[in-house]
């Protein structure tokens, strides 16, 4: 039986949420934590969850 | 409570902009009438349409040509936009120098033939809607930022939109530039990196008017700004950066071999993340809404009309952030691979 294509770019997509939402997740925590470091969480936050979404995108342009 | 006007005023607009809409119509040809005007709007044309209206029954354009520049063997073709259409808005073939152009259906692309119908190689330097819109936003940022460089030389605190605008070239400079380049070598920087943030905000929000405006999802804009970002990399990285492509410094000796090549592809994957990503992001963010207004024609009735109202001003809000946000991961990402080409290291 052969697997269709849109099934492994679901997957993708599935681990690319789970990412993100535990780098937000993660930010905001620290941010509770450290109120004063805000920015640069905010800065760290945003790249990591850029570089999540490149790949998230990339599987689903490789369908 | 300030909330209570707005939530009536939105009900009371979906409600009637819905009622609008509901006519007694076949759904399934619904579905594939707004299928088609949906992958149509994501498309670039050869004019421009503002708007239409119906008047007794047929769809009237506001819209202006542009002009078609098109490179055929040697010679350069010119003419408007206008020729392809008949007077009753119907697509016709125009024949110009011994050649038949004709815009596809699908694609929207000019494809060309001999007389006799054999196909010609053409290259396309149209002026299209991306490429009028590009032209604006140029034009927009020269004037806007002309005038509050101008304004500087009177008094050192900006006036009119300067106010607005420097805040941003401030943060630009001291929050991702300062940081990310380092402080000896960011002023190099900093020209490229204010024209890429506001020219990708800028034409991210020409998106969101009705003018039906979509630059950054055509693939060619946003390959253009990765190159850009991989040659200035490429050509003002110093030894250290070579050094640790080619040899990676501390790390045995068949391992660097190994890294080599992958370093290498790194320097490449870069700009196409850069490029897919700004893509993909407002592709799917026209798409979204789009298909979130179809809600209205699908369903034709209230429900639907006040669902899909509430969702697309929700999603509007949303992709104003989402605009500025894709500017700036651009400038930051941008940023960071400059830096890493200029970082000295000392072992």
């Amino acid at each position: 039986m052969e697997i269709p294509a849109i099934v492994g770019g679901g997957l993708v997509v599935i681990g690319a949420g789970i990412g993100i939402g535990r780098i937000g997740g993660s930010a905001l925590e620290a941010m509770a934590r450290q109120p004063e470091l805000t920015g640069k969480i905010q800065t760290v936050m945003l790249i990591a969850a850029a570089l999540i979404e490149g790949i998230g995108f990339a599987a689903l342009f490789a369908l | 409570m300030r909330i209570k006007p707005l939530l009536i005023t939105i009900i009371f607009l979906a409600v009637s902009v819905c009622s609008l809409y509901s006519k007694e119509t076949n759904k399934k040809d619904v579905r594939v009438e707004y299928k088609a005007f949906k992958d149509h709007h994501l498309k670039d044309l050869h004019s421009f349409k503002i708007f239409y209206f119906k008047k007794e029954g047929k769809k009237k354009y506001v819209s202006f040509p542009l002009p078609v520049i098109i490179y055929n063997s040697g010679v350069i073709d010119v003419f408007l936009s206008s020729r392809f259409y008949n007077d009753k808005n119907k697509k016709v073939s125009y024949t110009f120098n011994n050649t038949v152009y004709k815009i596809d259906e699908k694609s929207e692309k000019i494809k060309a033939t001999s007389l006799t119908g054999k196909p010609i190689k053409i290259i396309d330097f149209s002026i299209t809607k991306n490429v009028v819109l590009i032209l604006f936003g140029i034009l927009l940022m020269t004037i806007i930022f002309v005038n509050m460089a101008k304004s500087y030389k009177r008094q050192s605190i900006p006036s009119g939109i300067g106010r607005l605008l420097e805040p941003i070239v401030i943060y630009i400079r001291d929050e991702i530039a300062r940081p990310n380049i380092g402080e000896r070598h960011y002023k190099r920087y900093m020209s490229f990196l204010l024209t890429v943030f506001f020219f990708v905000w800028f034409v991210n929000l020409f998106g969101l008017t009705p003018i039906g405006s979509n630059v950054t999802n055509n693939i060619a804009v946003t390959a253009s700004l990765a190159i850009l970002t991989y040659i200035i990399t490429t050509f003002t990285a110093n030894k250290h950066y070579w050094k640790h492509i080619f040899w990676m410094p501390g790390v045995p000796a068949p391992m660097k071999i190994i890294l080599a090549p992958i370093e290498l592809l790194g320097t490449f994957i870069k700009p196409f993340s850069l490029m897919i990503r700004l893509y993909a992001n407002m592709t799917a963010g026209h798409v979204v809404l789009m298909s979130i207004l179809g809600l209205i024609f699908i369903f034709q009735n209230w429900i639907g009309g006040t669902l899909s109202f509430a969702l697309a001003f929700a999603l509007c809000l949303l992709e104003l952030l989402v605009c500025v946000l894709q500017a700036y991961i651009f400038t930051m990402l941008s940023a960071l691979y400059f830096g890493a080409a200029v970082e000295e290291h000392d072992h």
